[in-house]
């Protein structure tokens, strides 16, 4: 019985790692009760555990790719911890920390994971300034090639470039200006 | 030439790093990495840009996938969210189906219907040149109109199921607004907000701040409002850009707005360029305006805010005209020059830009929805 459990939860972390909507499901459907309640019965609110929850997912998509993740807890209880040590850690930023902590206890050690995350985050939101800071063309040309997988040639056509070698040169530019706008502030952000 | 090799070599770069290279390339590419340090550096900072890059895109389309599946399963009941009530059920209807147009026309509908049985602050449309002379009696008229309209609601409604006047508070609905500035400032036109004791302003969520007045201009029929609550959190940066251009004629056309509690989607074309008698400060719009889109944003298909939607003819249906986007630079250097001292107001910088020009219609709804806030007076 309980090889079954692990294997499906093999199962579901090899969707996660593949973004596969049909895992993500599965995997949402069965913790987010758990993790609303936690979040509601300690101040929280229902649009709260949705971020919560959602940001505890991407945690555990990460660790899923990473490939790192040791089935010595089960989803659940991985997601839960996560949970509870990022909405510990809002509470506290809004300051509205309280004393009386209303959950199960269910707890492994997450806490690197969660460096890890955040500063994945952060580089998240750095890529996204930048990207959007680009400014047109070079945000969709850029997207079209390197996230949309487009080939030169039916970007030039779409842009209307004249011929591929010039959408090349333009994508090449247009890459050019976005590594500089993102390791401007990137390595400002080392210590 | 130098650039032109930069290129080439980024491009062998990018084909190396997929495993596009057939394996004597790869050999030659190896050897010139090995030869030539510079290659070397370039290939490993080009490899990490790319996983950032490869990264962000992966994340941004799980979180797509992520929402998505959440809306799915509260609406199944799969999951105990509240969230698919109201406003986030007609979302998700938008989403889920692609007949926008239809729905768009049921729940104006529905409005209709409803709309007669809520109450409205409504300041008829008069000539500009009179406006400042009649403010007074209009507002006296609205004032009066408003209180007849709360005791036929009060008699009508016993049932009802939402209640437009809180009693602790004690505002009535007097418009819709929308953010220009992430860190909560807002515009919306000047007749909604005249004569307002109190200001606040709602989102799509029902988050209700309190908001004050930085500037009124009766004239363009502009108001620029700040959100003054502490519990107010810096939104992420506007979708939406705000552009000079005029619309061309036909251009389509749509706007997002509190012609009741919840926020609606309306679309239309453009009719005319000039607004009431001629006026050019704005433009005339067909489409489905009621009482309360008054500062509704009007936005063309790249999610370009073009102008701000403020009056409604009375005598024929569907004719609301805009006031153009152009006017809201002009509005924000005069709000500098009177708030010198106010450093967060000498920053604000309109957003050229819509971030959101690729999304089809539905998404562009869903990312400027938070960003549409209604405004209550009292």
């Amino acid at each position: 019985m309980k090889d079954t459990i692990l294997e499906q939860e093999i199962l579901l972390l090899k969707g996660l790692a593949r973004n596969d909507r049909k895992a993500s499901e599965e995997i949402y459907k069965q913790n987010y009760n758990l993790i609303q309640a936690l979040v509601v019965n300690n101040n929280g609110t229902a649009d709260d555990a949705r971020d919560i929850f959602q940001e505890s997912m991407v945690v555990l998509f990460e660790k899923a790719r990473s490939g790192t993740f040791e089935l010595n807890c089960q989803i659940k209880t991985y997601l839960y911890s996560v949970a509870k040590r990022l909405w510990l850690k809002k509470l506290q930023q809004q300051n509205r920390f309280t004393e009386e902590w209303n959950d199960s206890g269910m707890q492994v050690r997450v806490d690197d994971d969660i460096e890890v995350h955040e500063q994945k985050d952060q580089e998240f939101n750095l890529m996204h300034q930048s990207i959007q800071n680009l400014g047109e063309p070079c945000k969709s040309l850029l997207e079209a090639f390197y996230f949309k997988k487009k080939s030169m040639q039916e970007i030039a056509e779409s842009f209307g470039y004249t011929n591929s070698e010039n959408a090349k040169t333009q994508k090449y530019k247009c890459l050019m200006r976005l590594k500089k706008l993102f390791f401007s502030q990137y390595t400002k952000k080392e210590p | 030439m130098h650039e032109h090799d930069n290129i080439l070599l980024t491009e062998a770069v990018e084909r190396y790093i997929s495993g596009e290279m057939t394996p004597d390339e790869r050999l030659q590419f190896e050897n010139l990495r090995k030869a030539d340090s510079e290659v070397d550096q370039m290939v490993v900072t080009h490899t990490m840009f790319l996983q950032k890059m490869n990264r962000y895109n992966e994340w941004q389309k799980f979180q797509v996938s992520l929402n998505e599946i959440h809306d799915d399963l509260a609406t199944q009941g799969k999951i105990d969210s509240p969230a698919l009530k109201g406003k986030a059920k007609i979302a998700y209807l938008f989403n889920k189906y692609k007949r926008v147009g239809s729905i768009a026309a049921s729940i104006a509908g529905l409005t209709a219907l409803l709309v007669s049985a809520i109450l409205w602050s409504v300041t008829p449309k008069t000539q500009r040149a009179q406006l400042d002379l009649l403010n007074r009696n209009i507002h006296n008229l609205a004032n009066k109109s408003r209180q007849q309209d709360q005791e036929i609601y009060n008699l009508k409604n016993n049932q009802s199921t939402t209640s437009i006047v809180k009693p602790a508070i004690n505002y009535s609905s007097g418009g819709t607004g929308f953010i220009i500035d992430s860190k909560g400032l807002l515009v919306t036109n000047a007749h909604v907000i005249q004569n307002a004791q109190n200001i606040a302003v709602a989102n799509a969520a029902g988050d209700e701040y309190e908001a004050k007045v930085v500037y009124t201009d009766p004239v363009r029929d502009i108001a620029v409002l700040r959100i003054i609550d502490k519990n107010f959190k810096s939104l992420p940066p506007v979708p939406y850009g705000f552009t000079k251009k005029t619309a061309e004629m036909a251009e389509p056309l749509f706007t997002l707005g509190y012609p009741r509690e919840d926020i609606v989607y309306n679309e239309g074309y453009l009719s005319s360029k000039t607004g009431f008698n001629g006026d050019t400060l704005s433009c005339q719009i067909e489409i489905a305006a009621n009482r309360g889109t008054s500062g509704s944003p009007i936005l063309n298909n790249e999610g370009d805010v073009i102008g701000i939607l403020n009056s409604r003819q009375k005598d024929q249906e569907g004719v609301a005209f805009f006031i153009r986007s152009r006017n809201l630079y002009t509005i924000l250097n005069e709000v500098k020059e009177k708030e010198k001292t106010d450093a967060a107001i000498q920053n604000v910088k309109l957003n050229t830009r819509s971030s959101i020009a690729n999304l089809n219609r539905q998404q562009q709804a869903k990312k400027i929805q938070d960003y549409v806030f209604m405004v209550k007076v009292n």
